[in-house]
């Protein structure tokens, strides 16, 4: 209860922040940027999210889960390993290296953004369906599961709350490095912050930059609450009573 | 009704983990595969349902050759319970033991009869149990579960790989006595792999003894005591075989009539002259319907006080069941050294002594003469 409350207020705040700065009208020679502006470039900035996100969490779950494969077993500490690596490199060079190579813009964006977000991804996946019990999977295979019943009825629904756990991470980092991405003319939420960096124009990089705050902590609200929804409830239950010990 | 034939397994890195296994299991047969660690009986019973694909010889089951079967449809048929009991935590105790009859696509609703009917069979009130989850459920009465869950679609065939190693000895002696209950109704054909001799005692019809992947001896398990193959076979069952074959005798099967029984109100002195007359050390006390009292000696008799006050009550009682291992440990707790039988209304039925027990041996010993005889040779 205390939580959401402190949740709405923080939101309260971010939004009456860019109000006021949206109020301001003009600062010295510069106009602040005006609602219809923060509103479209909220939507941008969110259409970038987006696109890379579930680009993301196809490839991300699709290749965590073929690393568990026995298949795949002699790659898999390559994979998650560079999923490891991968993600000790700062953001801004990653968008760097996208933009040398697809050219500045919305597409360099997204790629970076999406790779980015791959890895939480990969390795939550990875880890989740490793962590389901071997005795579990040998029960379900000797009465008689085939592979894709043992998948789909018990290494997926054990795995799923660590799997949206990382879906969850990857979407927060990715609304603040999206927020970079203005500097590679992505537009966004980033174009203002910048803008108002590039005049020195406080108020304007405070309109970019609250909605870029407040739009990461409502998504992580969403992705909370989904994650929740895919925890089964068998595995809620242990959690109070391993709690309650 | 399980036939192997010449069966063998070499895993990929070489171990030869069972060679030339060639057996049969009858209909109705509690078979136990017994045998240290690393020694092949999980391998074997595995091969069984295919889980590990045997490298040689051939599997039967009820005459069908269990290579030309789908394993999944082969599995679905055969009950599968394991020691670390693997219990779908996501889903609830009622959808657990419905797993194979989902998986044969039986209705919803038959399935939670099934359920409830399983839940009660071993000792889980439906109602308390059906909704809720594995985690929520002490560790017996989740292998209770497991045991629920193998039975789900009422297969002929049970596999059961340790199911109650990984529980405390109270519970699971428990268990183990309560499914032999459900084994005696039921008269599933079932394949059990232990390392501990005294479950296998308990529970077998039959006893596989294993060593290093091979049969070593496949007999009853009073055989197996009395009459151990080779050192191997007589080293593993251990120096108290004569002790372990006690368990497999019920204490209906050797004990005697009480020598003497006095009702309450008898004339003390009266019960006092037959006592002497028969040189009897003590008499039994049982009140007008039977019920056992308790002893009353020739000493207590001389004060010439009533029966009432001088009767010593029993400190332990066994049942006809009881095995004689225990029976025997009551024994040297009791005052007199003897044990008064009842049955379930507390009536004396019967009363057993070291006499009748040293005449078990006895008998044992007499069978074995010819094989003493053997050895010296």
């Amino acid at each position: 209860m205390r939580q959401y409350l402190i949740l709405v207020l923080l939101l309260g705040l971010l939004i009456g922040v860019t109000g006021w700065m949206t109020s301001l009208g003009k600062v010295g020679i510069f106009s602040v940027a005006s609602p219809m502006d923060i509103v479209h470039a909220t939507i941008q900035h969110l259409k970038i999210v987006i696109v890379a996100e579930l680009l993301a969490i196809v490839v991300g779950i699709t290749i965590g889960f073929l690393a568990t494969r026995k298949a795949f077993r002699f790659i898999s500490p390559i994979l998650v390993g560079l999923a490891n690596i991968g993600q000790t490199v700062p953001t801004l060079a990653f968008i760097g290296i996208a933009a040398a190579l697809l050219g500045m813009g919305y597409t360099a964006a997204v790629v970076a953004l999406f790779v980015y977000a791959t890895l939480p991804i990969i390795r939550n996946t990875y880890a989740g369906i490793l962590s389901v019990d071997p005795a579990v999977k040998e029960a379900a295979r000797g009465m008689g599961m085939s592979n894709l019943q043992v998948t789909a009825q018990v290494e997926l629904p054990l795995a799923r709350p660590v799997i949206v756990a990382g879906i969850r991470t990857s979407t927060v980092i990715n609304v603040g490095t999206a927020a970079i991405a203005g500097m590679i003319g992505a537009g966004g939420l980033g174009a203002i912050i910048m803008t108002g960096l590039a005049v020195r124009v406080m108020p304007i990089v405070i309109q970019g930059a609250a909605p870029t705050a407040a739009l990461a902590i409502i998504l992580d609200a969403l992705l909370g609450g989904v994650e929740d929804w895919m925890t089964p409830r068998g595995l809620k239950v242990m959690k109070q009573v391993n709690y309650g010990k | 009704m399980i036939k192997l034939e010449h069966v063998g397994k070499t895993f990929a890195d070489g171990t030869e983990a069972v060679k030339d296994l060639t057996m049969e299991i009858e209909k109705g047969e509690f078979c136990v595969f017994l045998g240290p660690s690393g020694c092949g009986k999980t391998t074997s019973l595995k091969m069984i349902n295919r889980l590990i694909p045997p490298t040689t010889g051939k599997i039967y089951i009820n005459g069908v050759d269990t290579e030309k079967l789908n394993p999944n449809e082969l599995r679905r048929g055969i009950g599968y319970a394991i020691q670390n009991i693997g219990l779908f935590p996501h889903r609830t105790v009622g959808e657990n033991i419905a797993t194979v009859p989902m998986l044969l696509g039986w209705p919803k609703e038959k399935r939670r009869r099934r359920a409830e009917e399983l839940l009660d069979l071993v000792g889980l009130p439906p109602d308390t149990f059906i909704d809720r989850y594995p985690s929520e459920l002490s560790g017996g009465q989740q292998q209770r579960v497991g045991v629920a869950r193998c039975l789900g679609a009422d297969p002929p065939v049970l596999l059961m790989d340790e199911p109650f190693g990984a529980i405390d000895p109270i519970t699971r002696s428990k268990l183990q006595d309560e499914f032999l209950k459900i084994q005696s109704k039921l008269k599933k054909t079932i394949v059990f792999v232990t390392h501990d001799i005294n479950e296998a005692i308990k529970l077998a019809d039959r006893i596989a003894l294993m060593r290093e992947g091979r049969l070593v001896q496949y007999a009853d398990p009073a055989t197996l005591l009395n009459s151990p193959k080779d050192e191997f076979v007589r080293d593993f069952v251990g120096a108290d075989r004569m002790l372990k074959g006690l368990r497999l005798i019920k204490v209906k099967d050797v004990m005697q009539k009480p020598p003497l029984t006095v009702k309450v109100g008898e004339d003390p002195m009266a019960v006092k002259a037959r006592m002497e007359s028969e040189n009897l050390r003590w008499a039994m006390l049982i009140d007008e319907d039977g019920r056992f009292l308790g002893w009353i000696t020739r000493d207590d008799l001389k004060a010439g006080k009533p029966i009432r006050e001088i009767v010593t009550p029993p400190t332990v009682t066994a049942d006809p069941d009881t095995p004689l291992n225990e029976a025997l440990s009551m024994m040297l707790v009791s005052a007199l050294g003897t044990l008064a039988v009842l049955d379930e209304r507390q009536s004396l039925i019967g009363v057993l002594s070291f006499k009748n027990i040293r005449d078990v041996f006895g008998e044992q010993w007499d069978e074995q003469q010819v094989e003493v005889g053997k050895e010296v040779q």
